[in-house]
């Protein structure tokens, strides 16, 4: 039955040659902990994808209960936390999966520096991953924001004042983030919210496909 | 194989013409060196069991340490001492240095992590021998080797530096809860030296807030008597110096106020 259904997709839309990429493939000896243990580093990369999945997952159940505005957004955060049946730990995971994903991000770029994996013909790729590595700093810059606390609060003032120093266009960077040019309240709020759950996701789902497109048509950078 | 401009294809569509089309049956198993494996399942299975291990921890930290949530934001107070989240504090020590702050905040904010992150990017196009190993490129090794060991020192510096106990104490939620200020209770309260420390609504002024605090009206009433000392140093001097029925209708109402 199954069968029968992928022969009739696949005689139409010739699906097998995006499988083959996907999944039918050799994993080399030198990036498998089963044969070397110190190939766990060559982890830190699926881990860090393993995390951003529980990101997107957690934060969309996150939103079911979050009120993006300067008079609810504690409040609602404040019942989730406290009356929100495993609202504790949905939160827990969003909040602990942040710092966890980049730490991994780290790590794993630190692998793919000195294990000079970046170079000839790899050097696109690695340029994608640290513009990733921008956008996972700007989520957790944005993110932090959202619980509309007093650490957030201020951290995200110290931080719209680090921005606002750069010359020239800091100003209007200032303005465009927080939504004016001294008050940061309920414009800054709104936006840094849309920043975090649709523009910079956005941007973070492309540069990851592109990511691993390219990963697939390269391959792994072969043993040292 | 012809690739890119140039390329033959079949009528207007996207498919290549025969002798163009790239041949998309991978290479045999058998013609890998050493111990490959398929990636599906054999080794997505093995990867799941690392996952699995990685999601136990990760579920355990989140069970063990509830995220933290302060009070509400409230954007008058001006003494509130600010803190970045964790991996943005060895840029926030930066700009504390000399060098990289006031006339100079242009160095620590712009230019240092402008040129650290540019040098990242483009990587691959500083580092252009063939050579991959570390050993074999001493520059790239020694650079982002002395990055790390900077970011380390800084969020150490940074650490050792704060004030966790003061910023633990303005983070907190204060509790609102509705004073009955005609209660015989709070009439001897205001009275007395209490409400000097402890504010006029008990929420805390100089001394912390008495609502919710979870102490019998024995222990409270032993506070008042004695004061509170900590190694030699007195947090809180005796200050009751009424009479003991007052003293117990006191202790008795500040021991009933409770959070809503």
């Amino acid at each position: 039955m199954l069968n029968k259904l992928y022969d009739w997709v696949d005689e139409r839309l010739d699906i097998t040659p995006i499988w083959r990429d996907i999944a039918d493939h050799e994993v080399p000896e030198h990036v498998n902990p089963a044969h070397h243990f110190s190939a766990f580093v060559y982890c830190f990369g699926g881990l860090t994808f393993f995390i951003t999945v529980i990101q997107i997952l957690s934060g969309m159940f996150l939103t079911m209960y979050y009120v993006p505005d300067i008079e609810n957004a504690w409040q609602s955060v404040y019942y989730l936390q406290n009356e929100v049946a495993f609202g504790e730990i949905v939160r827990g995971m969003h909040h602990w999966g942040a710092s966890l994903v980049v730490v991994m991000i780290f790590l794993h770029t630190l692998r793919v520096f000195f294990t000079g994996s970046y170079k000839k013909p790899r050097e696109l790729n690695w340029v994608v991953g640290v513009m990733l590595f921008g956008v996972i700093l700007g989520l957790s810059f944005t993110g932090y924001l959202l619980p509309w606390d007093m650490k957030a609060l201020f951290a995200t003032k110290v931080g719209i004042e680090i921005a606002a120093s750069v010359p020239v266009i800091g100003e209007t960077i200032k303005i465009l983030l927080a939504g004016d040019s001294t008050i940061l309240g309920a414009q800054t709020l709104t936006r840094f919210f849309a920043i975090h759950v649709f523009f910079l996701p956005a941007a973070l789902l492309g540069l990851l496909a592109a990511h691993f497109i390219m990963i697939r048509r390269q391959g792994i950078s072969g043993p040292l | 194989m012809h690739r890119g401009k140039g390329m033959k294809f079949v009528g207007d569509s996207r498919v290549p013409s025969k002798e163009f089309r790239k041949p998309n049956i991978p290479k045999d198993y058998s013609e890998y060196p050493g111990k490959t494996e398929a990636f599906w399942p054999n080794f997505l299975l093995k990867e799941w069991m690392i996952g699995s291990v990685f999601l136990i921890g990760y579920l355990l930290l989140t069970v063990a340490h509830p995220s933290p949530l302060e009070g509400q934001a409230d954007p008058t107070d001006t003494a509130y001492i600010p803190l970045p989240d964790w991996y943005f504090l060895f840029l926030y020590q930066l700009l504390k240095y000399e060098f990289a702050s006031g006339p100079f905040n242009i160095v620590g904010a712009i230019i240092m992590p402008g040129l650290a992150f540019g040098a990242l990017m483009l990587a691959p196009f500083l580092d252009r021998g063939p050579e991959r190993r570390p050993s074999k490129r001493p520059l790239p090794t020694g650079f982002m080797l002395l990055a790390v060991a900077s970011i380390v020192f800084l969020t150490w510096e940074s650490v050792a530096n704060h004030d966790w106990e003061a910023a633990a104490r303005q983070g907190e939620i204060t509790e609102e809860v509705e004073i009955d200020t005609a209660d015989p209770g709070y009439e001897i309260y205001s009275a007395s030296a209490c409400i000097s420390c402890h504010g006029d609504n008990l929420e805390g002024a100089v001394g912390p807030s008495l609502i919710g605090t979870g102490l019998s009206p024995e222990e409270i009433a032993e506070i008042a008597v004695n004061g509170i000392e900590d190694g030699g140093t007195q947090l809180m001097p005796p200050s009751w110096d009424g009479t003991d029925e007052d003293l117990q209708v006191m202790t008795e109402f500040i021991a009933g106020l409770e959070a809503e």
